[in-house]
Parts: structure tokens; sequence; C-alpha cells
């Protein structure tokens, strides 16, 4: 047989392989990096009233829900620099923060249960978006009384930072921080999206 | 140091890595064998310290998973003629799937090269790549990369000419 026969044999059964049933590997995938212990960031995309939400879930809780705005590339490459490189489409173990917010926007569920990663969130924030996250539904606090609650009466304008990087915003209702002067106030998600959950609530900035 | 997240190396390069694996150890194992090289990549990655080139740092993966695969197989028949030789029964081998490559003869022959040559040459005819785009994916020099497809294609010459 010529060189040329053999090359042509080789590329011409090359070119019939049998295409990679993606998502078939991609369950298993998942399943198998989770029974390892390997899956430290797993993440989906699920529709919301507030356009499609990436929601990202580590062994420890919810660690992050982004706004489309946000860009989902930008997203994940903070996930894999701030929490794990092992970073996973994996929506079956998204499935309880889909649950529960899918009943939320239901108006079905008034307080979310679910177990929070903290690993986005620095210093100051740290006080504030937990006395935040103390805030019941249907109401409303200012800048300044998180600020206090967390133990900083000054701090009201730093207050509104670390609220407008809120990682974890909807569950951690930074909506419901508003100016002290009256009016909305601004929101990392855009001031719509603060009035439409306000409403949801039945709550009405002051 | 800077990593993407896996799932972004798992989108530019399953698909090609399943290719590679179908044509180094077969379509019956060759899923298999993407799952173990991705999960063996995965446990290894928060500690890797070259991300330069993730492609090439799959592909040796992949590659040591393909060679242990077959090396299995090697053993699972050796252990099979064993039997047939105790009992006088033969186990049936797997049966070889409606998709199987076609020219298995001419594949078996490509699985049986050392490692090197057989990623070379499944690169240089499966993928159809230029020799330095090979080098650059299996970790080795363009000539290095020309030489192991050379060696290959001598080997198969004789092999399939037996």
């Amino acid at each position: 047989m010529s060189d040329l026969d053999l090359e042509r044999r080789l590329a011409d059964a090359g070119a019939r392989t049998p295409a990679l049933d993606a998502q078939r590997l991609a369950g298993r995938l998942q399943r198998a990096a989770t029974d390892a212990g390997l899956l430290d960031v797993a993440y989906a995309s699920l529709d919301s009233p507030l356009g499609e939400l990436l929601v990202a879930v580590t062994p420890r809780g919810l660690v992050r829900i982004a706004y489309p705005g946000e860009g989902e590339e930008r997203v994940l490459e903070e996930l894999a620099g701030q929490v794990s490189p092992r970073v996973l489409r994996a929506p079956e173990r998204t499935d309880a923060v889909r649950r529960e917010l899918d009943d939320y926007f239901a108006g079905r569920l008034r307080s979310f249960d679910l177990p929070l990663d903290w690993s986005l969130v620095h210093g100051f924030a740290v006080g504030i978006l937990r006395a935040t996250a103390r805030v019941p539904f249907g109401s409303v606090a200012t800048y300044g009384e998180v600020a206090a609650e967390a133990g900083s009466p000054r701090g009201a304008r730093a207050a509104g930072n670390a609220l407008h990087v809120n990682p974890i915003p909807i569950v951690v209702p930074c909506h419901r921080i508003v100016p002290a002067t009256g009016g909305l106030g601004g929101y990392g998600g855009g001031q719509e999206r603060k009035r439409f959950l306000l409403s949801l609530e039945g709550a009405s900035p002051a | 140091m800077r990593l993407p997240p896996f799932q972004s190396l798992v989108d530019a390069h399953a698909a090609e890595l399943h290719r590679f694996l179908v044509a180094s150890i077969g379509p019956t194992d060759a899923e298999d064998c993407l799952q173990e090289t991705l999960l063996s990549a995965m446990r290894a990655y928060p500690r890797l310290r070259d991300a330069s080139n993730l492609r090439a740092w799959l592909y040796t993966i992949a590659q040591h998973k393909a060679t242990d695969a077959l090396r299995r197989r090697g053993r699972r028949r050796a252990e099979s003629l064993d039997r047939t030789n105790r009992d006088g029964q033969t186990r049936p081998e797997p049966a070889v799937a409606a998709h199987e490559m076609a020219d298995e003869g001419l594949w078996t022959a490509v699985r049986g090269l050392p490692p090197k040559q057989r990623a070379a040459v499944v690169h240089r005819f499966v993928f159809d790549l230029a020799y330095a785009e090979i080098g650059a994916r299996i970790g080795c020099s363009e000539e290095a990369a020309r030489q192991n497809v050379a060696a290959g294609l001598k080997r198969l010459r004789r092999e399939v000419n037996e």
C-alpha cells in the first residue's frame, strides 16, 4: 500500500468518528465531580420576571446571583478567581435555589430558607449585608439604619456602596434599603428592578 | 495565577478530545475515558502552575488515560484467554457498535502505536493539523511532531501490509 493510500484511509475513518453527546457528558461529569467532592462552584441560569439570572452555589450555600447585565463570562471569571476555578454548569445542584426563587416571584414565599456562602463579601460589607438580610419581607430600612445595625452609625454612604455590589441580590434583600431623604435610591440591578421587587412585596419606599 | 472557570475548558475542548479518544481507543470506551480525563483534570486544576497551554495539558492527561485504557483492555483480553484455556469456553468479545469506524484493522494498529506516535498520527490525520500545531497540542517541537508522525506511519505500513 502506498503512503497516500494509508493516509487517505486514516483521514476517511477519522472523518467518520461518532459525535460526542455533550449533554450526556455534562450530566455524567456533574454527578461524578459532585461524588468526588470536586464541584466547588455549580451554576445555572434561570428565568425570572427580572430576566435570566445566573445562580451559583458552593457546598456551603448560595454564593452569587447575577443579573443579565453583569455578563456571564465576567461573573464566572470572578467566581473562578475568588472562590475556586472548579466551576461547572450543573443545574441539578441549583434546584433548591431555583424552587425558592420561583416561589418568591409567584408570591408564595416571603422568606428565603437557603444557606448562604459569604465568600465574595469582604470587610465592612459583611456587617452591612448581614444586617440587610434581617430586614423582613414587605418592609424597608434606610442606609443609615443598616449602617447603625452593622455598628457604623455614620456609615450610610459606605453602606450604599456595599449594597451596590451585593453578590446575592434578591435573597439578601438590598432592594429593601432606601435613602432616609425619600425616593427609591440606587440599585445594582437598576432602579426598575428595585421598584418591581418592592411592589411585589407590597412595600412602598418612604 | 488566574485560571479560567473549568466549564470553559469543557466547552472549548470536550468535543475534540472525544474525537481524539475515539481514534485512540475506539468509540465504545471513548466517553468513559473522556469523563475520566476531565475528572482528573478538575482534580489537579487549582494547583496548575502554568495556564499558558491548557489544551496541551488536557491532551497529555487524555493520552495517559487512553494508554491506561488500552493496557486494561490488554489485561482483560489476556485474562479471558486464560479462562478459555482453563474451561475450554470462549467469552465473546464486546459487540462492536454499528457506528464503529470502518477500517477496524487499521485502527487497531493505530491503537497499538506508542503513545506519542499514536497522538501525533491522530492529530495529523483525524484533525488534519500542521506539524507546528500538533507539537503545540501534544507538547513537543514541530520537528518532534513530524518525526512521530513519520515513525507512526512507517510502523502502520508495516503492520497493515503484513
